[in-house]
């Protein structure tokens, strides 16, 4: 081939990069306008007095109150634990998970991510209705005479805990899941036939080798962890009063947006503090799973702590490998394995005795709400008075629920619309084009889902009350596409790397236009991807009380911050039945979602 | 033979639901053979390599391991090593360490396990990869370390899933000898899976080719070759032309009718007069004649093709009425080749012609 022919093949793309990259720049416009801007401007606001002046005050006055240092460590106490918990609970269930065929995993998923996609405030309401003193658990366990007085397992520690172990396990299972998926299945049958019994070989080899999953895990719950309110504030007392709910007051009765923009600071550099020390002790590579798994063992030269830890780690393992190799013996001993008939599979059953159950924690306590919406009763009970309409009628014949049902619907769409459009541009000059600082730019979009909500939630506050912006439609769109948009672009990329480029080369040859292909050829193929992508965006913004929670008031309150005033302040049957619809239609959507999803992963794939 | 047998299957089955893999197996192993399973995939020859490990559990029948009953014994108790496809070495322990786990978990002393560890390392050639990571080293490499994880405990049996499949040609080939000249040095037992004909060919003292769950035939690999029993053998290894024939004569030797009136000479086997056969010819058995020569069989043509494959030449003879035998021969150097459309004749001994009869004699 001579050289002009050479020239006249490559794709009319002349231009530079950065003009070429300009699908992207609505995108990267919002996130800078609407994210790295007001959240760097209430940290940096912390560090002034109102005169304008540099001064750590506020600083100061955190270091030097009790009630605030206090409330930081309830809030490391209450996120540690739930780390704990979740690590624990959640790892049968992902081994579980990790261990089965591929129809078993796929349904299974689909209940272990339940409560992730119901409604954050109607689990809550539903755990409300359960661990009530006259709730459906103590009622049982009384009618069962294993209590006489109502056991207190709300408004203290236990109820936090319930809550969040049940918001954090999905988490922490899908995080250990995808390590636990890459290890070969092969190591353990060969540690088997290389003389190991079962627990040897799951300590040994499988354990060892998710140890980077944990790791992930564990990071990811607490960091999370660090910045709820939701539950604590209703399934708490006045002892786990956590960080966020002290921002929370700060900004919405004090109005002091110094103060506020300091705790956030703190917590921020809480978050980061641990972020480190992980980092230090286990290394970063172990978040990325797979074949890190062997730097765990702290081998190449890293740090005394970390080379300390691993040898620690490494002992541990394997007494507890030694503990049930001498267990398993002694079993043996007590019932000898005969060669001439089949094995009992106890451990399988075990497992999954264990794994159904925990399963069940993850997925039930939501439905909870539907038979206490139908109650005639005037109180929430469990099991309901009979069978009655009556609190539907009160929520339709509610001006202010219908008004704020509506503008959720508004604002959601208008959100998924927004975000739909602009990711998914984002995402092709992401997948497709040579971009320099690709993952930097990638690392921004994403940070919004890093980045505890309510500090954004707190900065746009203060952003919107300056540019007027507070209670409008336009400003909680804008607000909740930030939030939403990380989604769409991770669907969207997902599918654009499995799609076949040179589908596109061929109808290019064929003689399509660039416009006609993008038409005709890739979005028919990736539809399935954007519009998961849009239906995980309208359930973001549908399902959001932070931001909502600053930036609208009486009149224009949306649907959850609707429902978090009655909460607050009056809890009814009329919730139950909010619940239930919000409930019955979020998760048809994510589930619809979903498959949307997992059919268009398959066909491109 | 007169060795010790180290593996006995009696009639093993396994059904997953509805499905049958393995539909009764029957195979005996002797101290220091070689033996492969030989199959297309889904032939059940990997569900009975597992089913020998223990991680698959037999349906029904017997697994004897060094005259031990082990139908349902754990994997762990069966005296048994396995070199997987993919070697599954543990990635989060070093070469020495790797092999050092089958005998920590026999609670051998440390310092007979550094001498052990050292001492396979020296037999697969490998001394100075001790302290290494496995993804540190090269495919055969690996392949290497995972036999000697194996050998160190010196099982019964040693049992191995397509170990070569992951390597390409050249190391192939290469791996090839080397297990081959470790299994006669160290005089070990070895059960082999592999779909590579000419790889079980190459390697074992005998083949178990499989189809269906089933065993076709076991033998040597000479034995399969030359006197296949079943056409599904003939036609898995090597080349043939196959087709339907009668016999006409059945006294010292068979005479049988087959397609485009061949008449064709064969020794003598069980078939009787009248009854319908399955006649194989190895292509590689036909010659063409040259003028005025002449051979127990022979058939008269027109060469419809042929294919140059560098040392053999390939041709396609065409019988009258479209009946197409293809035979094979060293590539003529050059001088007079036949053309297409030549008239030829295609001759063959008379102890070439392969009869396989519909229920072929056990």
């Amino acid at each position: 081939m001579s050289l002009a022919q050479a020239t006249t093949v490559r794709p009319p793309l002349g231009q530079s990069p950065l003009i070429r990259a300009w699908p992207l720049y609505p995108l990267l416009l919002l996130v800078l306008g609407l994210f790295v801007y007001p959240v760097a401007q209430i940290l940096v606001l912390s560090a002034f007095d109102p005169t304008g002046a540099l001064s750590i005050a506020n600083y100061a006055r955190i270091a030097t109150t009790a009630v605030y240092l206090e409330t930081l460590l309830i809030t490391f106490k209450i996120a540690g634990w739930t780390t704990l918990i979740a690590l624990l609970a959640g790892y049968p269930v992902a081994y579980l998970l990790a261990n089965s065929s591929t129809r078993t995993r796929d349904t299974l998923t689909l209940l272990v991510l339940m409560p992730f996609w119901t409604s954050f405030l109607v689990r809550t309401f539903a755990w409300m209705i359960l661990l009530g003193r006259n709730g459906a658990i103590n009622r049982l366990l009384m009618a069962l005479g294993i209590t006489d007085a109502p056991l207190a397992l709300i408004y203290n520690f236990t109820g936090v805990m319930i809550g969040m172990v049940h918001a954090m396990m999905p988490l922490a299972i899908m995080a250990m899941l995808s390590v636990m998926q890459s290890i070969d299945t092969n190591l353990v049958k060969a540690a088997r036939t290389l003389g190991a019994r079962g627990g040897q070989a799951f300590w040994r080899i499988y354990f060892r080798l998710s140890l980077p999953g944990l790791a992930a895990a564990g990071l990811l719950v607490f960091i999370t962890a660090l910045g709820f309110f939701i539950t604590p504030a209703l399934l708490g007392g006045r002892r786990e009063t956590m960080i966020s709910q002290i921002i929370i007051t700060v900004v919405q009765e004090l109005m002091n947006w110094r103060f506020a923009g300091a705790l956030s600071v703190v917590l921020l550099v809480a978050a980061g503090i641990v972020f480190f020390l992980y980092d230090r002790l286990l290394g970063m590579s172990t978040l990325s799973g797979g074949a890190a798994a062997a730097d765990l063992v702290g081998r190449s030269g890293r740090g005394l702590i970390a080379r300390a830890g691993a040898a620690v780690g490494v002992r541990l393992i394997a007494g507890l490998g030694w503990l049930c190799d001498r267990a398993g013996a002694f079993w043996d001993r007590l019932f000898p394995v005969a060669a001439d008939r089949p094995q009992r599979g106890t451990a399988r059953i075990l497992l999954w005795v264990v794994g159904v159950l925990l399963i069940a924690f993850l997925c039930l306590p939501s439905l909870f709400v539907i038979p206490v919406s139908f109650t005639g009763g005037s109180f929430i009970e469990f099991p309901p008075q009979g069978f009655s309409l009556r609190w539907y009628d009160t929520y339709l014949g509610s001006p202010g629920w219908v008004a704020a049902t509506i503008r959720s619907f508004i604002v959601a769409s208008l959100t998924a619309c927004v975000s739909t459009a602009i990711g998914s541009a984002a995402a092709f000059v992401l997948v497709r084009q040579r971009l320099a600082g690709r993952t930097a730019i990638i690392a921004l979009i994403m940070a919004p889902l890093v980045l505890p909500r309510l500090i954004l939630a707190v900065a746009l506050f203060y952003l919107y009350a300056r540019l007027g912006l507070v209670g409008t439609v336009l400003g909680l769109v804008l607000g909740h596409t930030v939030l939403a948009v990380p989604y769409v672009v991770i669907t969207v990329m997902a599918i654009l790397k499995t799609y076949d480029e040179r589908l596109d080369h061929a109808a290019w040859s064929l003689g399509a236009t660039k416009w006609q292909t993008l038409r005709r050829i890739t979005l028919p193929q990736i539809r399935g991807g954007m519009i998961a992508g849009f239906l995980f965006a309208f359930i973001t913004s549908f399902d959001d009380l932070t931001v909502a929670l600053f930036i609208t008031g009486g009149g224009t309150a949306t649907l959850p911050r609707q429902m978090w005033n009655d909460l607050l302040l009056q809890v009814n049957p009329t919730l139950a039945a909010v619940s239930t619809v919000i409930l019955v239609f979020v998760t048809g959507f994510v589930i619809l979602a979903e498959m949307l999803r997992r059919r268009a992963t398959l066909r491109t794939g | 033979m007169a060795a010790k047998i180290k593996l006995s299957i009696r009639d093993a089955t396994k059904h997953y639901g509805a499905v049958t893999a393995l539909a009764g197996a029957t195979l005996d192993l002797a101290e220091g053979e070689f033996l492969t399973l030989l199959g297309p995939s889904g032939s059940g020859k990997t569900t009975l390599l597992m089913m020998v490990a223990g991680l698959v559990p037999p349906s029904g029948g017997e697994v004897w391991i060094d005259g031990n009953l082990a139908t349902y014994a754990p994997p762990n108790k069966r005296d048994i090593g396995i070199v997987f496809q993919n070697y599954a070495l543990f990635p989060h322990l070093t070469v020495a360490e790797n092999i050092a786990f089958p005998l920590e978990m026999r609670r051998v002393p440390a310092a007979e396990i550094s001498s052990q560890v050292k001492r396979v390392l020296e037999i697969v050639r490998l001394p100075h990869v001790a302290g290494r990571f496995p993804r540190e080293l090269s495919g055969g490499q690996q392949q290497r370390i995972a036999l000697a994880r194996c050998m160190v405990y010196q099982p019964s049996i040693i049992l191995m899933d397509e170990p070569l499949g992951a390597l390409d040609r050249q190391l192939r080939d290469q791996m090839q000898l080397e297990i081959k000249d470790l299994h006669a040095r160290l005089g070990i037992t070895v059960l082999y899976v592999t779909h590579d004909q000419e790889e079980a060919m190459a390697m074992s003292d005998r083949i178990c080719l499989m189809n269906n769950g089933r065993i076709e035939q076991i033998g040597t690999p000479q034995e399969l070759y030359f006197r296949p029993r079943t056409v599904f053998v003939a036609q898995f290894l090597g080349e043939s032309n196959i087709f339907d024939a009668t016999v006409t004569e059945a006294g010292g030797g068979l005479r049988l009718a087959g397609p485009a009136g061949l008449e064709i000479r064969a020794h003598a086997g069980g078939a009787a007069r009248g009854e319908t056969v399955k006649v194989v010819l190895r292509p590689e058995r036909l010659r063409l004649l040259g003028q005025g020569e002449s051979a127990d069989n022979w058939a008269s043509g027109t060469l419809k093709e042929t294919v140059f494959a560098g040392g053999v030449t390939r041709y396609f003879v065409a019988l009258p009425g479209g009946f197409i035998l293809s035979a094979k021969q060293l590539s003529p150097g050059g001088g007079a080749a036949p053309r297409i459309g030549d008239a030829v004749r295609l001759g063959w001994d008379a102890e070439h012609t392969l009869v396989l009869r519909e229920t072929p004699a056990s």
